[in-house]
């Protein structure tokens, strides 16, 4: 019985997915709904076999173009996170700065950005950047603040430096919150990457969604709309794959406590 | 006996001690004077909020006295000493580490193991596998600390801040938040580490019977602000046995100091 009722919560959101898409197929075709303004899901996947290749062509694009960007995001994410979250000083100073920066909506940047660095990969890798170095910033910031007083208390008890106590146990206790902050920012990073396509670029999924809509092809629009859902999903499949494994003792901890 | 013992250190004295927290006008500890003996087994009891921690992190040097000074061997303290080991009533272990880990931690830190650990590292795991074993956490070493019950993450917690043969040990409230057995045994457990080694032990704690049963002298302070109100040497043979806590000498003792206590609470 519950080997059962397990199969079944596992299989479940696959038959969800199956469901909607019937339901989705059914409605197209008893009111019949144009192709141009609702594309059945048998339409979207012709699109997707039809144009195999060149979809193909501009989501390899669109991903080493976001990996650049959550790549510099990772990197500038950690160094500002064990900054503010190891000096309370740097704490006050940057953190009001950051919160303001981030409220700004980062599709606002891009004009900026295509007049400075003109179209192409360029203002999407600083969009996709941008819009997700913060959680990464935050989530580092948060694990490191949140040492419990009295492990530095024994640290700093046996002459430990504050490079020690960062190397021994800030970092390492501050993991599971980086992980978990990656598997956000990778999401938004496709989201900033696809928002600098669509305005500034002349390849990838973005641009690809963008024209096929001005000439009315609405499968192959469905059809990049879903190549970058996959997409952004299987990263995101990917680093909580890698969460589980880096940290896994903090997930098994919680559950044994 | 061990090299701490024969070379006689881990003396301790407070003279006229003040400390106010930044912030507060009144002092949290009064006017503290005592003086502790090189490998003297010493308790501070007192009512919650009488400054015991506060006096844990004067003799470690991790907070400065506001007035008077704190002299450890002759040197008065004027930042974290490098000589002490500690352990607080929540173990504190780290959960990525495996125990052994964990109890090798002091030993990446302190020098001189520091600069050797690289190359010692064999060696220190021995050791801190050894001291595991003194304790009673044999094969456990492998095991990380959420696989261990709250009693044995308390006894890897004391074994981490042994393994690197602090002249100092000192302990808040280590087995506030245990049951009564596994109190009562890791009493045992501490006593013969002590008694094998010899170092300077400060117990921070509440509980009467725990610091009549172990300490040599029993400290007991008021409620803010924190002063020694009284000092009561225990003179019970050692080695001691639970019994003893069953014995009528051990009891008054205990009522002794209970009464201490009350009297503070009317004051």
């Amino acid at each position: 019985m519950a080997a059962a009722s397990r199969r079944m919560e596992r299989a479940a959101p696959w038959l969800l997915a199956a469901a909607i898409l019937v339901v989705w197929e059914a409605v197209c075709r008893v009111f019949s709904v144009s192709e141009f303004i609702f594309p059945a899901p048998t339409a979207i996947a012709r699109a997707l076999v039809e144009f195999a290749g060149p979809i193909a062509g501009h989501a390899w694009k669109t991903f080493w173009t976001t990996m650049a960007g959550f790549s510099i995001g990772v990197a500038v994410g950690l160094a500002l996170g064990v900054l503010i979250g190891s000096s309370r000083f740097v704490y006050t100073a940057l953190y009001p700065l950051l919160v303001g920066f981030n409220s700004v909506p980062k599709a606002a940047f891009v004009p900026i950005l295509v007049v400075w660095f003109g179209i192409g990969a360029t203002p999407a890798i600083l969009t996709a950047f941008l819009i997700c170095f913060f959680p990464i910033v935050v989530n580092v910031a948060t694990g490191l603040a949140t040492l419990e007083p009295e492990l530095e208390d024994v640290l700093r008890s046996l002459g430990a430096t504050r490079r020690d106590v960062l190397f021994k146990v800030g970092l390492p206790r501050s993991m599971p919150y980086f992980f978990a902050s990656l598997k956000v920012a990778i999401t938004l990073a496709f989201v900033g990457t696809v928002v600098s396509e669509t305005v500034a670029s002349n390849d990838g999924i973005g641009y690809l969604m963008m024209s096929a809509g001005s000439s009315m092809r609405m499968p192959l629009v469905f059809a990049g709309l879903f190549v970058i859902g996959t997409m952004a999903m299987a990263m995101y499949e990917l680093f909580a794959l890698v969460e589980r494994r880096l940290t896994g003792w903090a997930h098994r901890g919680q559950a044994a406590a | 006996m061990s090299d701490v013992a024969q070379s006689g250190r881990g003396r301790v004295e407070f003279e006229h001690v003040y400390l106010a927290y930044e912030g507060h006008d009144e002092f949290a500890v009064e006017d503290v004077t005592l003086s502790i003996r090189p490998g003297e087994f010493v308790a501070i009891v007192g009512p919650s909020g009488c400054g015991k921690s506060t006096f844990m992190k004067l003799a470690t040097g991790l907070k400065p006295p506001t007035r008077g000074r704190v002299v450890v061997d002759g040197v008065p303290v004027n930042g974290p000493l490098k000589i002490v080991g500690m352990a607080f009533q929540a173990p504190t272990l780290l959960p990525w580490r495996t125990t052994q880990d964990n109890v090798l931690l002091p030993l990446e830190i302190v020098e001189p193991y520091r600069s050797r650990f690289k190359r010692e590292r064999g060696a220190f795991a021995e050791r801190a596998r050894a001291l595991l074993a003194t304790v009673g956490l044999a094969g456990y070493g492998d095991k990380y600390p959420w696989q261990l019950s709250g009693g044995m993450q308390q006894r890897a917690s004391i074994c981490r801040a042994l393994v690197h043969q602090p002249e100092m040990l000192l302990l808040d409230e280590p087995f506030g938040a245990l049951d009564a057995f596994t109190r009562e045994e890791l009493w045992g457990v501490l006593s013969d580490l002590w008694q094998q080694q010899r170092f300077t032990v400060i117990l921070v704690t509440h509980d009467l019977r725990e610091a009549v049963f172990l300490a040599d002298t029993v400290y007991v302070m008021s409620k803010r602000p924190g002063r020694v109100v009284a000092r009561r040497e225990v003179d019970l043979p050692r080695p001691r046995d639970l019994e003893i806590t069953y014995a009528d000498e051990f009891t008054s003792l205990v009522h002794e100091l209970r009464e201490r206590i009350g009297v503070i609470r009317k004051a």
